[in-house]
């Protein structure tokens, strides 16, 4: 029987239940999966950026030992291709619409050419993964090589290779947002205007875990199981058997088990786990493919990479009257799932940051490059939006000689409650602004550091300070918002509370943790509303086979959308639970009210029931109210009526070595306002890594490739720069508390604030150090060692 | 990654292992730590047929002091030169370099004789290697044979060992009583690797003149080189700022400096002269007491 607690764990911060098994060795990940009859992929893969496929030849492969079978794209007949899950044309009513998408095939093995270093031609089926890969190097490509374009900003100029014959020019799409007009009047009566070129540059995600899949058949059955690292088992079988496969959804079950980190990487559906999917069935037995590390680097979508002009139009005392930007997003070869998203509804929307800004206008072209795809990476569009605002801001206040703090300061949207209708589409739904950059400049003391940099300039140093004050939109989303936007899903979350009869609690939820913490997040939720032990809670995810549906993990919702769906089972559970309890207490329902884990009489704490007796007599209904369902198990589905939009305010010190370029980070104060927070370390934890990840782009990330090759330079762990943690001071983080009116739990979304504020913060810190010597912009990151030195020997040497 | 298929030799002796060298030829390669070779291998950059470990060949690994000098083996790891009392007490900037070589993992296998053996030009060993003027003791199947530093390193990852001898030992000479030296680095943001490397043993007299110098420049071209100009430039000098700051111009000099995503040729030549000046710097320092 259920033990009663009193205990309130909404806010606390408990320890993360899943970490003894992570760090012990016990997780269990798809690659750990062993099943009688396994067989092993390993893909071929174009070594040219761009060429025309004239022959595979398998033959010496295929004598190997070990070799099972060798399939290229010309035999997966009847398979179709990947598919695009955002769809932006005009005929589907997507506002913003200037030129459709054009929607390109992407076949899981390419048949006619390769259109990106690492595009998979071909699948070896062995015995082991090493005869695999032995007999990938034994397969003979011929091919026609081709020109290739990887740089964004040529992807469209006049004579570069075409690489999809549905996309001429390269162009993807083109969109708009805001009103150009308005804008154009706004910069005509400009006092001051400043314009810069702001690149935001390719990322990869690196999550710990590689990507892996494993498909097994059952012939006897036809059905198909698929163990996948995926943060949206329900999204990865849908789009598998509804688009790709054409197998029907209920003969598959996707299972995403313990998965080690994601970034977005993982939302997508690839070619690797459709490929293993097929042939599983074809053989009949069952398929592993687990990705090296260079794979990663060649295959998981990469994130970011947008070249942007953008322009601030100022009154002389400081109003912010008109933002115009123009942006080129670099999609890479194919579009990725959620692709034409990202640089669009997720990118433009966010323009109008926290300030009251008089008009804006924004301008999207959607390039196609041989490069591997681009797609939503923690943050996804939100980053780009924040970085491109707060480098104009600073911009802007450079050019008027106005401390940038005043200058934000004069343009905030003021605290409101309710809604705050942007120009930019968007509805903000709470929020305090200028509260938040006030705390930071507490907890920093503005004044101080001003003074020490002075100091230390007087000394030769060379001191820093850069502020961000962003927004953020998360808790996606309103299925109807986005379906009307070109969403081909809705964004709702589920989740079945299931009540055993000895008063525990199995939670079912469509949100997948791959590091987030749901077990213990979820599980805090569910003992604390219903006043049970947190021991005494099981949360089940990842898993299509148990659970009704889901939308998965990203975009900062499993707390507000996933979390509220948990919220709206449990009160449908205390309903209930209050029908069986009034007839044990021989009350009227009405009279029921449930503390403390248990069911009362209003006003009589004596005349009460715990929870666990009142599931008991729901699965032994032998004295139970007439007509009502024996059981306690319930299922809600959520559907946001807006997104949520964090916000706050950081600030970054660094000082830069004059002599070599190097940046370092000398201090970081985050104050974020994510709404109501269920356990305080977890969303530092997150802010903490998304800081890490923020600074790392502005300072030592970036995929570079070879533009004459197409080869992609960074291709491995020793080239690629990841932040490691002596590169990162101790973050000093805080919050302020406007919880969301969206929904009952007033929680708003945490998992992408620090990756969206610190890139700017940084970059920001950095002009200012050097603004003495005239350096007032980096058009490009990160910014390498080289990149400042050369910055400052321009501005030295004027 | 997976290694391509190669087999695998474990010899217990120097003679055996000099025996399967003669026989496998080309074909084998030997293993120290393994943290150069290994993650070629598993990128298939690189496929031995053959793969020697030397791990259980017996008396390869140790520090020892010898007639003045500082002998180490050359099994000994990174993480045993950073921590051996000797060498922190005698020779404290082998300990120093030694203690900035990647990571905490990659020093507890990394040897030292692999890093010199395998000779990557960002590799941090080396420079301090020419600073201290060390010697490679080899030996293959006509007996040992010594050979100096300045002659070791002959170009991209190719030193003076021959294919059919291992390197047993390095010797690294006493330097005189008033000796100090310092290695300085600008570490590759991935692989922390030297972009610039520059190692500095100065030795000073009574009245601070430099009678004794040694400077190696790693990280920056194609193989560690001895910066002779600098070295020319501080010897019989009193270093005062401005003849260190000199001397330090001429570090990249002979340097063939390679371009690549972590900087232009003349950004890593201008990273030679910054660090010579800061090693150069901290081995006064040093020297001084």
């Amino acid at each position: 029987m259920a033990t009663v607690t009193d205990e309130r764990l909404f806010g606390k911060s408990i320890k993360r239940r899943e970490d003894p098994r992570f760090i012990t060795g016990q997780g269990r990940y798809v690659d750990d999966l062993k099943l009688p009859g396994m067989t092993y992929a390993a893909f071929v893969r174009s070594p040219n950026a761009h060429a025309r496929i004239r022959r595979i030849d398998t033959a010496e492969a295929a004598r190997h030992p070990g070799v099972v079978a060798i399939f290229t794209g010309q035999d997966m007949t009847g398979v179709n291709s990947l598919p695009c899950g955002w769809d932006l044309r005009k005929e589907k009513g997507v506002p913003g619409v200037i030129q459709d998408l054009a929607i390109v095939p992407h076949m899981p093995l390419s048949t006619d050419a390769a259109r990106h270093v690492g595009d998979p031609v071909a699948v070896i089926i062995a015995d082991s993964q090493d005869a695999a890969l032995d007999a990938a190097e034994k397969v003979r490509l011929d091919w026609e090589v081709l020109a290739a374009v990887t740089a964004t900003d040529k992807a469209a100029a006049p004579g570069a290779p075409v690489i999809h014959a549905g996309a001429p020019g390269n162009v993807a799409f083109q969109w708009e947002i805001g009103d150009a007009a308005a804008t154009d009047a706004a910069f005509e009566q400009a006092a001051v205007t400043v314009k810069k070129r702001i690149v935001n540059q390719r990322l990869v995600a690196n999550a710990m875990e590689p990507r892996a899949c494993v498909a097994r058949y059952e012939d006897a059955t036809g059905e198909l199981t698929l163990w996948v690292t995926s943060q949206n088992p329900h999204v990865h079988r849908l789009l598998m058997c509804a688009f790709v496969l054409g197998i029907p959804e209920h003969k598959v079950r996707v299972i995403a088990p313990d998965v080690g980190g994601g970034f977005g990487s993982k939302i997508f559906l690839y070619s690797e786990e459709v490929v293993c999917s097929w042939v599983s069935r074809r053989l009949k037995r069952p398929v592993r493919w687990t990705s090296t590390r260079h794979e990663a680097y060649l295959t998981d979508a990469h994130g970011r990479d947008h070249v942007t002009d953008a322009e601030l139009a100022l009154s002389k005392d400081g109003k912010m009257l008109g933002l115009r930007v123009r942006t080129t997003a670099n999609l890479g070869a194919y579009l990725s799932t959620f692709a034409p998203a990202v640089p669009t509804f997720l990118y433009g929307t966010l323009l109008n940051g926290v300030y009251e800004i008089g008009a804006i206008h924004c301008h999207v072209s959607g390039v196609f490059t041989n490069t591997t795809a681009v797609d939503a990476y923690r943050g996804a569009g939100r980053p780009e939006a924040c970085y491109v605002l707060e480098r104009i801001v600073e911009a802007g206040a450079l050019a008027l000689r106005m401390d940038p703090i005043e200058l934000r300061k004069k343009n905030f949207i003021p605290k409101f409650s309710g809604a705050h209708q942007t120009l930019v589409a968007v509805a903000y739904d709470s929020g305090d602004y200028p509260a938040a950059t006030d705390k930071l400049l507490r907890i920093f003391d503005y004044k101080a550091f001003r003074a020490e940099q002075e100091a230390a300039r007087k000394q030769g140093r060379l001191l820093g300070v850069g502020f961000s004050t962003y927004i953020e939109a998360c808790s996606i989303a309103p299925s109807k918002v986005v379906g009307a936007l070109g969403a081909g899903a809705g964004l709702y979350e589920s989740a079945k509370v299931r009540v055993h009869p000895t008063g525990t609690v199995t939670v079912f939820t469509g949100s997948h943790s791959h590091g987030q913490g749901h077990e213990t997040t979820f599980a805090q939720l569910v003992a604390h509303e219903l006043g049970i032990p947190i021991e005494q809670v099981e949360i089940v995810h990842g898993d299509t086979g148990s659970i009704a549906f889901g939308m998965g993990t990203y975009g900062s919702r499993s707390g507000s959308v996933g979390g509220t769906a948990i919220l709206m089972s449990l009160n449908k559970i205390k309903d209930k639970g209050r029908q069986i309890a009034a007839h044990l207490l021989e009350a009227s329902p009405k009279d029921i009210e449930y503390s403390k884990g248990q069911f009362q009489v209003r006003g009589v704490p004596g005349k009460a029931v715990p929870f666990g007796a009142v599931a008991l007599t729901a699965y032994v209904p032998h004295n139970y109210p007439e007509g009502l369902e024996p059981g306690l198990e319930e299922t809600s589905f959520y559907d946001p009526s807006n997104f949520c939009f964090p916000f706050g305010a950081h600030a970054c010190v660094v000082e830069v070595d004059r002599e070599t370029g190097l940046v370092k980070v000398l201090r970081y104060v985050a104050v974020d306002d994510v709404g109501n927070v269920i356990n305080p370390m977890i969303v530092d934890g997150m802010v903490h890594g998304g800081i890490a990840q923020g600074v790392g782009q502005a300072l030592w990330e970036g995929a570079v490739y070879d533009e004459r090759s197409g080869q992609l330079v960074t291709g491995t762990m020793t080239e690629y720069a990841l932040p490691k943690a002596d590169q990162l001071p101790m973050y000093e983080t805080d919050r302020t508390v406007t919880p969301t009116p969206v929904n009952p739990l007033g929680v708003k979304g945490a998992g992408e604030t620090g990756t969206i504020a610190a890139t700017p913060a940084v970059v920001n810190a950095v002009v200012d150090a050097l603004v003495p010597l005239g350096v007032d912009h980096f058009e490009t990151m990160p910014l390498t060692p080289e990149r400042v030195w050369n910055a400052i020997r321009r501005a030295t040497t004027r | 990654m997976y290694p391509a298929a190669f087999e695998y030799h474990a010899p217990a002796s120097i003679q055996e292992t000099l025996g399967l060298l003669g026989r496998l030829g080309d074909d084998a390669k030997l293993l120290a730590g393994g943290h150069s070779l290994v993650p070629m291998m598993k990128l298939r950059l690189a496929r031995p047929k053959h793969v020697i470990d030397l791990r259980k060949v017996p008396g390869l690994a140790g520090v020892r002091e010898e007639g003045g000098s500082i002998v180490i083996g050359a099994m000994t790891t990174h993480w045993q030169v950073e921590s051996s009392p000797l060498l922190c007490e005698k020779c404290p900037i082998l300990s120093d370099t030694a203690s900035v070589i990647g990571d905490p993992q990659v020093r507890n296998l990394g040897t030292i004789g692999g890093s010199l053996a395998h000779a990557d030009p960002a590799a941090d060993i080396p420079a301090t290697a020419i600073a201290l003027g060390a010697e490679f003791v080899c030996e293959g199947p006509k007996g040992r044979r010594t050979v100096k530093v300045d002659e070791w390193f002959q170009g991209l990852m190719q030193t003076a060992l021959h294919e059919d001898e291992i390197l047993v030992e390095i010797r690294f000479p006493a330097w005189p009583a008033g000796s100090g030296g310092a290695y300085m680095k600008f570490p590759h943001p991935a692989s922390r690797f030297a972009v610039v490397g520059v190692a500095a043993m100065v030795t000073l007299d009574g009245k601070g003149a430099c009678t004794k110098a040694g400077v190696g420049v790693t990280g920056a071209g194609t193989k560690a080189v001895r910066a002779k100009g600098v070295e020319a430039g501080i010897v019989g000098k009193t270093l005062d700022q401005a003849t260190i700051e000199g001397a330090a111009q001429n570090a990249a000099d002979g340097v063939d400096v390679q371009a690549d995503l972590q900087g232009s040729v003349e950004y890593k030549q201008h990273l030679c002269r910054v660090f010579a000046r800061r090693a150069i710097e901290a081995a006064v320092k040093r020297a001084r007491g």
